[in-house]
């Protein structure tokens, strides 16, 4: 009948207007055989975290362009702490300074992938670490 | 595990709704155990099922429907609303991307609502398989609707009305003549339609080849066409009051939406909550149940007695029998008879 998947929500949080980036991710995860949530732009952190909770996502992934990421992300990681998904494995990508890599990795985010990542070391680095 | 999972279900947490689903959905002993003691607990949610083409508008209408159904009503009060979202599984790598949510961001934040997508993992019909349970499981956490939005469906995806108590099926303009409307398959299987994106041109037309293939079942013919052009024709048997003590018949109700306005939901939900009504008046509620039901075993049993001839079958002697299949020494139905044979089966 059917066996364990892999599921992955992929969430834009914050006001980015272009989701190319996401969308690559998002097809890219689905050729290696993952169910991906895709939720669209200008997404809250209520609203990832909510819909973390209520699709029991293995993994988040959230990509940001716009620079807010060190307001966002951590208002993720506070939900999602407080819903009880301590094991949900969160990675990251779009535009992040390498300065802000430490502190994001401190906040529980434990994959971080810049621009020009090939997808297959985000597919692989995702096998790897869900537990 | 599972008493907790049953106990957290039952108390509506949302964090052991959404694992007893994945549960369900990754199958397994936990998952048959789990079903089992949330069984007593479900029959009471009004199951809606929302399906139609690719594209026709089924998310936002669904978005557009638990908004209204939220709301206090003169009907009733606030009804809370369970959904969910089937897409299709990828034949090529397993994989499925899960899109429903995004015409749904209106739903975001309200405690009333619980919104699940699902990939349909290899199984036709427009549904998945762990569907009828996932909705078992919102039912046994108490949301008063579930509504069941199927994989974008063409013509012969009618699982959904196994499924669901009403089944809304979604039209738009534009999609066919008015012999498309009377093939067999998924407009059969109506108790409500929705004629969705109704400010396009052609709406209209949709409605009256809808209507016109009511007609037909109903042995009338009040729409009829005429000069390749739909035209409504009033008859003296469709003024005459109905006969009384005769058991109803619901005729299904069509209704023009453009659910990105929110313009028809009113009504469309009025329509689909009249039918459940029906459904309990009329007495075909206990009927349709006891379908289901039987439908469900059957389903069941023959998973079952799959996985057990083939544990018994050997696999050499099954790759022979597939060798000779494909030689043309034996044809595949005495070769299926000559397996159950040798199992004691036939």
């Amino acid at each position: 009948m059917t066996e364990k998947k892999i599921r992955v929500l992929v969430a834009k949080p914050g006001l980015d207007g272009h989701d190319r980036g996401a969308k690559v991710i998002a097809r890219a995860l689905r050729d290696a055989g993952m169910e991906v949530i895709y939720t669209g732009i200008r997404q809250t952190p209520e609203m990832i975290a909510e819909a973390a909770l209520q699709e029991d996502v293995d993994v988040v992934g959230m990509s940001i362009l716009s620079g807010a990421h060190m307001a966002l992300f951590p208002k993720v990681m506070e939900l999602l702490h407080e819903y009880g998904m301590d094991d949900v494995l969160i990675v990251a990508g779009g535009i992040i300074p390498d300065e802000d890599v430490p502190a994001l990795n401190e906040m529980g985010i434990r994959g971080i992938f810049g621009p020009g990542t090939p997808t297959d070391q985000i597919v692989e680095f995702i096998r790897e670490n869900v537990s | 595990m599972t008493d907790e999972l049953v106990e957290g279900v039952r108390a509506g947490k949302r964090r052991a709704i959404a694992r007893t689903i994945s549960l369900v959905e990754d199958c397994g002993a936990e998952a048959q155990a789990t079903l089992a003691a949330l069984h007593p607990h479900t029959g009471q949610a009004h199951i809606i099922g929302v399906t139609g083409p690719p594209g026709s508008g089924k998310s936002t209408l669904v978005n557009a429907l638990a908004l209204h159904f939220r709301k206090e009503t003169a009907e009733g009060g606030s009804r809370t609303v369970g959904i969910i979202a089937v897409d299709p599984t990828s034949p090529f790598s397993g994989g499925a991307i899960l899109g429903d949510r995004i015409r749904m961001r209106d739903l975001a934040g309200d405690r009333g609502i619980f919104i699940r997508s699902m990939a349909s993992r290899g199984n036709l019909g427009g549904l998945a398989w762990a569907t009828a349970d996932a909705v078992k499981v919102l039912d046994a956490a108490g949301y008063d609707l579930v509504i069941v939005e199927t994989v974008g469906a063409g013509q012969a995806e009618v699982d959904i009305a196994r499924t669901a108590h009403t089944t809304v099926v979604v039209e738009v303009p534009g999609l066919g003549d008015d012999v498309q409307a009377i093939k067999a398959g998924i407009l059969e299987i109506a108790d409500v339609f929705a004629v969705n994106k109704a400010d396009l041109e052609g709406a209209d037309h949709a409605v009256m080849a809808l209507r016109m293939m009511l007609d037909l079942d109903a042995g009338g013919g009040q729409t009829v066409m005429h000069h390749g052009r739909l035209m409504e024709v009033v008859t003296a048997a469709q003024q005459a009051p109905d006969k009384a003590g005769e058991v109803p018949v619901w005729r299904p109700p069509i209704h023009k939406t453009v659910a990105t306005r929110r313009e028809g939901i009113a009504a469309l939900a009025d329509a689909i909550l009249a039918h459940r009504a029906h459904l309990e008046g009329s007495g075909s509620l206990a009927r349709r149940e006891r379908e289901r039901a039987a439908a469900e075993l059957e389903t069941i049993i023959q998973q079952e007695a799959l996985r057990h001839v083939l544990a018994r079958t050997d696999r050499v002697q099954l790759a022979v029998l597939i060798d000779q299949i494909v030689q043309r020494q034996v044809d595949p139905y005495t070769a299926s008879q000559d397996l159950m044979a040798s199992l004691g089966l036939s």
